[in-house]
């Protein structure tokens, strides 16, 4: 702190102390200045991109057009409310509830299961963490690419290998009771070596001497998982667990590749939605109306993780 | 279970007979076997001839007689040369602004003092908070009116600004002894140069860890790309994949599309068996993008 601009620190050590307070506020600014343009490119495109769209988002929710040509007109809250009545948004709002629940909790279970086995650093631990780990690298395009062929009817890899044990063998895509848990696989398969690296950061902060006291007491494998590695990984499995529920909610790519929401809006999730509302009906009102309420709802949740990143100190 | 018992051999004595950590771990080995037949499909049906048929396509047996022929074949119908060169501009476009820009604003935050200090800063969490990838929508509508619609540039530009970047400078930077930089000061160094011989050249490693983030995300990004872009010849990878998935799915040409997938993927795949550690290191720090 003690390099601002040398300039301007005789100028405020000479300054009397009852100085005249826009003179007082334009001495601060100018010794301010240097850090103001130092920011300014960075919050030049924060105001475009940022606060702009924000804003955007919200003065588009207030408007609609009768006709794609016809001049927009104020609505009000007519955008909310139509959303708020429209089936497939309702129904996308759900199906991205089972989605988030269903990932998620697969997702940080087998994410955790992995970092337990693999916290002790070998050749061969090294190799497996690699290997859950490459899913997280490739584009979400490119593994959906890879599970269209997975859950091809008939001759697809699921149904050569394990299809010929079952009675009926199932559209995996094509069934609307099926295909949203077959989108999940393909998250869980993505994401949870991406959370192992959380749990295996977090686990390092277990002390193994508390651990070998806790055996010598008699305690088993689960009871010291129970009592000391749970209670140690408490913070990474909130920052995880909000971490996971953004992913459900921004990753749609594998909606848009494997089924474009389909079979009847069996898989369509809210940001879907929002692109179809935007890009296929070219309803910007309702397209913003959508983003203004998943907004909303995820400032709550963005919320609650900077209190949870707060005490896990720096966590991002 | 001796080959068990001598991957065990480094735990603690107490523990070293246990039996549900060995349960666990040999769970963990299968997991990651099937986590991995995604990618041996790829490569098995990349180098599958299309005389084997539909029926043999999700066969996990390498074919006995290889070809090259789906990779010809994809690299021919994908355009993905084209695809590569787009890519690379976006990704190497936005990481060269977001190093100037995290760098100066990471430095502000890191060393000077000025008015408004905390609400600048809550300005730039607010970036976190606010979740980009949900403001496509009026994202869209900024870059159409600034004219950058159907442009890279259009693709780049809203993620000029990283607060993310930012903090992580900052922090870099907050770790530098203000000793080098008072000895700069008294050799007369200008604030630039000080960033420039002094910040820049010691904070190396979070630089490479922000690439390392940065570059994979937009690497991978799909939905944003897809709605600036129109034109065929300014496709991204994963747009064009997509485009090129939709095609050959039609015509159940799984070879080709294996082959195509594999071309997408390969550069960073290579990248990460080579810089491992880096990689998992920085997306440790990564959180929240």
């Amino acid at each position: 702190m003690s390099l601002a601009e040398p300039a301007a620190l005789p100028v405020a050590a000479s300054a009397p102390p009852r100085l005249h307070l826009a003179k007082r506020f334009s001495t601060r600014f100018k010794a301010s200045l240097p850090a103001y343009l130092l920011l300014l490119p960075s919050l030049v495109f924060l105001a475009l991109f940022t606060y702009g769209a924000v804003g955007r988002v919200f003065i588009d929710a207030l408007y609609q057009r009768a006709t794609p040509k016809a001049p927009v007109r104020f609505v009000g809250l007519d955008n909310i409310s139509a959303v708020l009545a429209d089936p497939a948004f309702t129904g996308a709002v759900v199906n991205n509830l089972i989605y988030a629940v269903g990932t998620a909790i697969p997702s940080i279970g087998l994410a955790l299961l992995f970092a337990l086995a693999l916290s002790r650093t070998n050749a061969l631990t090294s190799a497996l963490r690699a290997a859950l780990f490459l899913p997280v690298l490739i584009p979400m395009v490119a593994a959906s690419a890879l599970f269209l062929f997975i859950f091809l009817p008939n001759v697809g890899l699921l149904d050569y290998y394990i299809g010929r044990f079952l009675p009926v063998l199932p559209n995996w895509l094509g069934d609307s009771d099926i295909a949203l848990y077959a989108i999940m696989v393909i998250t869980i398969w993505k994401n949870a070596g991406y959370y192992m690296l959380f749990f295996l950061a977090g686990l390092q902060s277990v002390p193994e001497d508390v651990m070998e006291a806790a055996h010598l007491d008699g305690a088993g494998p689960f009871t010291r998982f129970r009592h000391i590695i749970l209670p140690e990984l408490k913070p990474t499995f909130l920052f995880v667990t909000v971490i996971a529920i953004l992913n459900a909610v921004t990753q749609v790519d594998h909606v848009f590749v494997m089924t474009k929401g389909g079979p009847s809006n069996a898989t369509n999730l809210v940001l879907f939605y929002i692109y179809q509302q935007a890009v296929e009906h070219y309803d910007i009102g309702k397209a913003s109306a959508a983003t203004l309420l998943t907004l909303a709802a995820l400032m709550a949740l963005t919320a609650l993780s900077f209190r949870t990143m707060a005490n896990r100190e720096g966590g991002a | 279970m001796t080959l068990i018992d001598r991957l065990f051999k480094d735990t603690p004595l107490a523990t070293r007979r246990e039996i549900t950590p060995k349960l666990g771990f040999v769970l963990t080995v299968l997991l990651a076997l099937v986590w991995l037949i995604p990618f041996l499909w790829m490569g098995v049906a990349t180098l599958r001839p299309a005389s084997d048929g539909i029926n043999l396509m999700a066969e996990l047996m390498p074919s006995l007689k290889p070809t090259l022929d789906n990779i010809r074949d994809a690299w021919e119908i994908g355009d993905f040369p084209r695809y590569f060169l787009n890519t690379t501009i976006i990704c190497t476009g936005i990481l060269l602004v977001q190093f100037v820009t995290i760098t100066l604003a990471g430095f502000a935050f890191a060393r000077l003092d000025f008015a408004g200090k905390s609400l600048i800063f809550y300005l730039f969490l607010m970036q976190l908070m606010l979740v980009p990838v949900l403001l496509i929508v009026p994202n869209l509508r900024i870059v159409a009116q600034f004219g950058l619609y159907d442009t890279l540039a259009g693709v780049m530009m809203p993620f000029f600004a990283s607060a993310f970047g930012t903090f992580l400078m900052r922090q870099a930077f907050e770790a530098i002894p203000t000793e080098l930089e008072d000895a700069a000061l008294i050799d007369g160094a200008s604030l630039s140069q000080r960033i420039r011989h002094i910040y820049v050249p010691l904070s190396l490693p979070s630089f490479s860890a922000f690439a390392i983030i940065s570059v994979t995300s937009h690497w991978n990004d799909f939905l944003w790309p897809l709605m600036v872009i129109n034109s065929p010849d300014k496709r991204p990878l994963t747009v064009g994949l997509s485009v090129f998935t939709a095609t050959a799915e039609g015509t159940q040409a799984w070879g080709t599309i294996a082959a195509g997938t594999l071309m997408v993927i390969a550069p960073l795949l290579i990248t990460f068996l080579i810089f491992q550690k880096r990689f998992i290191s920085s997306f440790v720090t990564s959180g929240i993008k």
